[in-house]
Formats: C-alpha cells, sequence, structure tokens
C-alpha cells in the first residue's frame, strides 16, 4: 500500500485537493468550485473518486471520477421512489447525502449510501444505479422512534463494512442509534445497549440514541467507537454493549468527529465542543483529545491550535487518520495537520471555506 | 407550443441549454419534455416527488407558478415559461 499523500476537503464552496511534498502540503486543485461538498470517497478497490454535491437550488448530486478529479461525471443519485413518504403525508425525498461506504472485497461493484431522511441506498453496478434497502426503511422502529438530529429528518451518516466479512454492515443513525446485519440488509438488529440518550424521557430507550460519528479500527473491526450527542463510547464486543469513556472533569465530552488508529483499537482522538447548546471550541480554545488506553485515560494537545477567541467546532466526517499523521478542517475554514499522532498541529490553511469533509487518499489508487 | 428559458445558471451543468419549444399542455408535462431533451435536467428542477425544488422558480407569462407541489398549471400556444434559481445562499 503506497502512502496516502493526498487529502480531500469537502467544503461548502467545492472540493479542494491537497498534495504532500515532503513535509508540506499544498493545494493540488479544486473541483465543483462555488459547490458544495458534503462528503467524497475514493473507491480503494478501483480508484474510482465519489463526490457527494449539496446544490442550494438543483438538489443533491453524485459525481465520479476515473482519472483521480482531472475530470468528473455525474451520475445518478439516490431516490426514493414516486410515492414514498417519511411519514403518512409527508413525501420521501434525498435532502442530503451524508455516508458513503464501498461493499468490501466480496462485492467489487457494490456502494452503500447514507441519506436524510434516514434511508440507506445500495448499488450493485459500480454507482450507476441505487435502490433503497428496504428492510431497513421498513424496520418496526423507523416510524415511531427515528427523528431529526441536527438535521430535520433522521439521516445515516456512518456506514462501517466488516473488513473480515462484507455481508457484516454496522450504521449509525441520527438519530435512532446503530444497527447491524449480519446478511447484507436483509434484517437488522439495533445495536444500543449501553448508550444513554440524556435528552429522551428514557434515557435508556432501546431507539432514539444519536451517534454523531460512528467509526471502527480497521485492524480490529470489533472495536467501535462513537462521538455521541451525550458523551463518548466505545465497544469492544462488535456493539453488542458499549462503555462510556467520556472524560471527567476535562473537555472530551461533546462533539462529533472521532477517529481511531489503523492498528491499535485502544488509541483514538476527538475534538471536543462545549455542548449542544453551545457549539463553540472549550473555553474558545482549540484542542484535540487523545487517549491510549481505550478511553480510560484522554489528554488534551494544544500546540500550534488556536488557544483564545476561537469558535472552531469539527463536523462529523472532518477528522481523519492515516499512521501518526492527522488532519481535521473546521466550521470556520481552518485546516490544521499534525505528524505526530496529533500532539503537535500546524495550520496549514485559515482562509478556507466551511470544511464539511475530511479523507487521506493515496495518491495514484 | 410554449417556449421554455433558462436562467444562466443551468448552463454550467447543461451547456448546449437553450430556449426550446415544448409541446405541454401543463408545467409537469414540460418539466418531462425537457428531461427528455435534456436527460437529468428534470432532477435539477423538481425532486423525486415530483415537486418543485425550493429554491427554483418557474414563471409563466411573467407570473410565478401556483402549484409547486404537482406543476399543474397549465400552458398553452405562445406562452413564455422562464425557469430560474430563487435567490439564496452566501
Amino acid at each position: 500500500m503506497s502512502e496516502k499523500n493526498l487529502l480531500m476537503l469537502g467544503t461548502r464552496k467545492g472540493l479542494v485537493t491537497y498534495q504532500r511534498n515532503g513535509k508540506r502540503w499544498n493545494v493540488r486543485d479544486t473541483s465543483f468550485l462555488g459547490i458544495p461538498v458534503s462528503l467524497t470517497h475514493v473507491d480503494s478497490r478501483n480508484g474510482t473518486w465519489w463526490a457527494c454535491l449539496d446544490h442550494g437550488h438543483w438538489g443533491q448530486k453524485l459525481h465520479k471520477s476515473t482519472d483521480q478529479g482531472k475530470n468528473w461525471e455525474e451520475v445518478e443519485a439516490p431516490k426514493f421512489d414516486e410515492g414514498m413518504e417519511v411519514k403518512t403525508g409527508d413525501a420521501a425525498a434525498v435532502r442530503y447525502l451524508w455516508a458513503f461506504a464501498e461493499g468490501g472485497s466480496e462485492y467489487e461493484q457494490t456502494l452503500y449510501i447514507g441519506t436524510e431522511p434516514g434511508g440507506l441506498f445500495e448499488s450493485n453496478d459500480g454507482g450507476n444505479t441505487f435502490s433503497l434497502v428496504e428492510s431497513l426503511w421498513n424496520h418496526p422502529s423507523r416510524n415511531d422512534h427515528w427523528f431529526g438530529g441536527g438535521r430535520d429528518y433522521p439521516g445515516i451518516h456512518s456506514i462501517v463494512v466488516d473488513p473480515r466479512n462484507s455481508d457484516h454492515i454496522y450504521i449509525g443513525i441520527s438519530c435512532a442509534g446503530v444497527f447491524e446485519t449480519f446478511d447484507r440488509g436483509k434484517t437488522w438488529a439495533v445495536k444500543n445497549k449501553g448508550l444513554r440518550a440524556d435528552y429522551l424521557p428514557d434515557p435508556l430507550a432501546e431507539v432514539g440514541h444519536d451517534p454523531h460519528l460512528l467509526v471502527s479500527c480497521p485492524s480490529q473491526p470489533d472495536a467501535l467507537w462513537q462521538q455521541n450527542h451525550c458523551g463518548i463510547f466505545r465497544s469492544i464486543d462488535g456493539a453488542n454493549s458499549w462503555q462510556e469513556v467520556t472524560q471527567q472533569n476535562g473537555p472530551a465530552k461533546f462533539g462529533f468527529a472521532v477517529a481511531v488508529a489503523e492498528d491499535n483499537q485502544d488509541r483514538a482522538w476527538v475534538v471536543p465542543a462545549v455542548s449542544d447548546e453551545v457549539r463553540v471550541a472549550v473555553d474558545n480554545a482549540l484542542c484535540v483529545c487523545r487517549t491510549d488506553n481505550g478511553g480510560a485515560n484522554w489528554t488534551d494537545f494544544r500546540a500550534g491550535l488556536p488557544q483564545k477567541d476561537c469558535y472552531d467546532i469539527v463536523f462529523r466526517h472532518a477528522l481523519d487518520v492515516t499512521g501518526e499523521t492527522l488532519a481535521f478542517g473546521t466550521t470556520t475554514g481552518n485546516l490544521f495537520l499534525s505528524n505526530d499522532a496529533g500532539e503537535n498541529w500546524e495550520c496549514v490553511n485559515s482562509n478556507l471555506p466551511m470544511v464539511y469533509s475530511v479523507a487521506f487518499v493515496e495518491r495514484g489508487t | 407550443m410554449p417556449l421554455v428559458n433558462f436562467t444562466y445558471a443551468l448552463k454550467r451543468f447543461y451547456p448546449d441549454l437553450k430556449s426550446v419549444n415544448i409541446t405541454a399542455s401543463n408545467i409537469a408535462e414540460l418539466v418531462q419534455g425537457l428531461d427528455k431533451l435534456y436527460p437529468g435536467l428534470k432532477d435539477y428542477l423538481v425532486d423525486e416527488q415530483g415537486r418543485l425544488r425550493q429554491h427554483v422558480n418557474i414563471f409563466n407569462n411573467g407570473k410565478l407558478i401556483k402549484d409547486k407541489q404537482k406543476l399543474s398549471d397549465t400552458v398553452a400556444d405562445g406562452d413564455e415559461v422562464f425557469i430560474m434559481q430563487a435567490l439564496s445562499g452566501g
């Protein structure tokens, strides 16, 4: 595997691609200038680049590139069938493309897209056509126990395909929680045991949780982490149970993004904000918190990050890690990079648009 | 046949877009007709349930159409339809 030397930023004003030159990162090019890009993905199986666009006027669009972003082709974005409804009397239409995943090594033509309102879409022809995963849409919990969190309708923002078994998939829904399938989406189980939703009448309700982002450790896929609306949670048994690992008397509590080390299930990073009512950096000072022991202890790292007059927060898809290198983009258009596992940071650009997503990419894939 | 004019903004995505006459008795049929000429254009104007996108406006003879849900406003020969974006964003 070659080193990940490209960095793709989905921003409010386009897709900005950075390229690593030695220790420096420089802008390589910008695609879709002026158009919001919610998310990007590079298919590790065939090198196709994908970009999810959120036009202010013209709806949600999906584009792909087979030449690393030099040329893009629009393909038909996921759609609900005519006549479908979110709830009775409320027509279902895709409002946001919020998660993108490839279907694993066993299904080379399979892609998944998660949307608001709460639809998981599957393609089995390399992205030419998508269809709704109806088993999830028809899950008995959806009508009465899924609701909007951060967006008007419930949305699927996390899709985690088990690298050992492509039929085994987790998804994260805000607000509903974590769902799991072992049969590639035919049946789904709720996996929220141990989570706590303080905003619900019953905080331990089976469904209604808000996992802002769900990730797994690539080398130890039974280890899952989530930056939840109500704290930070970890599972080491494949989401059968969750343990809260929120920092006591420290900043690592509320936030959106979480990243886990590729080779160490106990090492993870979050970028805290104050709270759901006050979505700014804690004490107006930006920090990245890291744990090396599964969340038992957290250390906040601040070197190179603004420590006063700072209002930045980091959206759920805007933090990524490759080896010892981390990057995150903020709501106020800053891009920060660290080459030492998050201990020291450099501001690469303070003039970007609002950053929605950050992803390291292998050059040449 | 009504004549359809477009906002310049759509030419970014459909460079060959130009004013065109479309056989239609209402706006919904007109949008379907446009989609045959310019595949995919419908998805820029309406959502998958056929509702006019929130920040798109369609005028017929200078008047904003009334039915943004089903696009049932009628059109007739000689009408001039203008498809434009609502001003929004920043």
